[in-house]
């Protein structure tokens, strides 16, 4: 069997990972797909936690992580959308003033 | 070497190898289906550690919709190719390796600690069923479940009025 | 043969595999001769008449000139995209296939007792679903891929009705769910397997489509509009959009989405089989016991109208391979009297013909409805058939809560 403790280590990897996208890069829809990554990493620790301790309260809370995930890429794709038509450009270094 | 351990080490890597992918790809386009990677893999995972449902669930909404949500905005918006950033040479030849000692911190203390079998392989696998965890979800969970279904009502009112065009 | 000793389990799947991949093949080739001979039928005409007889090669025609056409790349196309999509679309539809059972018999491959499916999951349902949703990336990567107009307009159009109808698709299926308690196909089909007596004399099997008419119907349409079909095919018809969106794809990549969209079709018909119809579960009576020798009845009939037709037929390709072919039915059908056999082709029997005849459906819709309007498609598929999915949940909900109060 493979001990809890692999699949954690993925998990820090993976979240290492998004974070390094989040940080470097500069297009917006790349930074917000660096999060959803991070989000999975974190969904990968609850399922392993859950499948160690043998409850299902993980599961429940991976459940409820996809949800709010969905709705939050709803609604910041919509204002990557109004960024994108208001600045013309899709770099997040454009973004820079405190009004347009 | 059992046939978890190779599955588990073949779908971690693919996953480690996507998530690479999303950071270094020049396209958006790319770095969005090496995200979708990422998720098939991590189903893959989730399946193997018994959570059956959890692996519908994420390759059905997540790989299935959001990403494809992900994919339509980015070919309307037509995000073009990647430029370049400037990474500042200290922080390259300073950060990499410093990354690289904090992974292997990482693992030392989490094998040498957690290296024994698990208590789940002890006790045995037990597959969480659906009927267990929709018992739970409608139960134990019901207000954070009902309220969620009014985060996504709000979440749907919230893109239509930001996406909507000024009628000028 | 240590190998097949040593691992029994994954040599039978992979027999299983094989076997299915065949037999979906063929079936997918000849669909397409079938619905362009019912389609010409309608519309008073022969359809495929000159190659092979009764145009029975045609499909085989199509096939090597796909082979042989040359394969036009785009210039300026994403080539990973490009290349990915036809590929992804295929394969994603084919997989669909190792899910769905035929029948609940258990038969013996190379000594190993085995069931009628290549794999036995208890998810299987939404397992369907959730790969059937990856479909989409095929299309929409199609479309943006080929970088021109046409093909973005089709994929993105394209996908975002199968999103849109996915949601229904889903939904009308849940009323199923609420009566089986359980994703797995074997438990649903055992579900409907039990005789209603509505008047004292008179009994229905409980198959799903009596109790959840309209989910039958929602689903139906969903289907019919998540598998880009007549009257929801704008995005690839071709008056609107060119090809939509395999505009720019010629040759093997074009017959690999052909392909999956056939593939998609009946993999859609084995689910509404499965869910609605009672999948492999006889119309009549236990207590008729001389339908057992339907199928053989069926093939032996059908091999005689086989010979009678070729020997009066015009075509002299008829006239020479129709009555071989009838000795071959009648072969196969004295082949199913066996002691051995009959149990065993009850189920996969009934089930290929309600697929049958769903598919003649889909074809018939075909031939006799005109297209919709992308605005009104994407305005039925959210502002009525959702509500009505809805509603059928709501309504078997209520049903089966107030059915299990003591």
């Amino acid at each position: 069997m493979v001990p809890v403790s692999y699949y954690i280590l993925l998990s820090g990897v993976l979240f290492g990972l998004g974070v390094v996208g989040v940080v470097f890069k500069r297009n917006i829809i790349t930074i917000f797909m660096s999060i959803e990554l991070m989000l999975n990493a974190v969904n990968l620790a609850f399922v392993a936690f859950s499948r160690e301790f043998n409850q299902l309260d993980g599961l429940v809370f991976v459940f409820f992580v996809i949800v709010v995930a969905a709705a939050e890429a709803a609604v910041g794709l919509a204002i990557v959308m109004v960024i994108a038509r208001n600045r013309k450009s899709l770099n997040v270094e454009d973004v820079d003033l405190l009004k347009f | 070497m059992s046939v978890a351990m190779v599955v588990f080490v073949v779908t971690g890597a693919l996953a480690v190898l996507g998530a690479i992918g999303l950071i270094v790809a020049r396209e958006p386009v790319h770095s969005a289906l090496s995200l979708v990677l990422v998720m098939i893999a991590l189903a893959v995972l989730y399946l193997l550690l018994g959570a059956a449902f959890i692996a519908a669930i994420q390759i059905l909404v997540y790989a299935g919709a959001i990403m494809v949500l992900f994919v339509f905005v980015i070919m309307l918006l037509n995000a073009g190719v990647e430029v370049r950033t400037n990474v500042s040479r200290l922080a390259f030849w300073l950060g990499l390796p410093l990354a690289f000692l904090f992974l292997a911190e990482v693992v030392y203390s989490l094998t040498r600690h957690y290296s024994a079998v698990s208590a789940g392989a002890i006790a045995g696998p037990v597959p969480a069923s659906t009927e267990e965890l929709s018992m739970k979800l409608f139960t134990e969970f019901v207000l954070p479940f009902e309220l969620t279904s009014i985060l996504i009502l709000i979440a749907i009112l919230g893109a239509l009025v930001l996406a909507k065009k000024e009628a000028s | 043969m240590e190998f097949v000793t040593q691992h029994p389990v994954l040599v039978v799947s992979l027999i299983k595999i094989a076997i299915a991949l065949f037999v979906v093949m063929t079936a997918l080739a000849y669909l397409t001769w079938f619905e362009r001979k019912v389609v010409a039928r309608i519309q008073s005409r022969w359809g495929p008449y000159w190659v092979g007889p009764h145009g029975l090669l045609q499909p085989l025609a199509d096939g090597i000139k796909f082979l042989f056409k040359e394969d036009v790349v785009p210039p300026a196309a994403d080539k990973v995209s490009y290349l990915l999509a036809p590929f992804l679309a295929l394969a994603l539809a084919l997989t669909t296939l190792a899910l769905i059972p035929i029948g609940p018999a258990t038969i013996r491959i190379l000594g190993q007792p085995t069931q009628l499916v290549i794999s036995h999951s208890n998810i299987a349902l939404i397992l369907l679903f959730a790969i059937s949703s990856i479909g989409i990336y095929g299309v929409v990567l199609a479309g943006w891929s080929s970088n021109s107009k046409y093909p973005l307009m089709g994929g993105l159009r394209s996908s975002a009705q199968m999103v849109s109808y996915e949601v229904s698709l889903t939904l009308s299926v849940v009323g199923v769910l609420l009566l089986a308690g359980s994703f797995d196909f074997y438990n649903i089909v055992g579900n409907q397997s039990h005789w209603t007596h509505f008047l004292p004399q008179w009994s229905l099997p409980r198959w799903n489509i009596f109790p959840q008419f309209l989910g039958f119907i929602c689903y139906l349409t969903a289907a019919i509009a998540e598998t880009n079909r007549v009257p929801f095919d704008l995005p690839e018809a071709e008056t609107e959009l060119v090809a939509g969106f395999h505009t720019e794809y010629s040759a093997f990549k074009f017959a690999m989405f052909f392909m999956a969209e056939y593939a998609n079709m009946i993999t859609v018909s084995c689910l509404a089989t499965l869910l609605f119809l009672g999948g492999w579960l006889s119309p009549l009576p236990e207590a008729w016991r001389w339908q057992l020798y339907l199928p053989a009845a069926g093939l032996i009939l059908g091999g005689i109208a086989l010979i009678i037709g070729g020997l009066r037929s015009v075509q002299w390709n008829a006239k020479a391979v129709f009555p071989v072919l009838g000795i071959v039915c009648i072969g196969v059908g004295y082949l199913c009297t066996w002691l051995s056999v009959m149990p065993i082709i009850q189920g996969p029997f009934w089930f290929t013909a309600k697929v049958f005849f769903l598919l003649f459906f889909y074809v018939w819709a075909r031939g006799t409805l005109p297209r919709f309007r992308y605005d009104q498609l994407m305005s039925f598929g959210w502002k009525f058939l959702l509500p009505l999915s809805l509603i059928n949940l709501v309504a078997t909900g209520l049903v089966v809560v107030l059915r299990a109060r003591p």
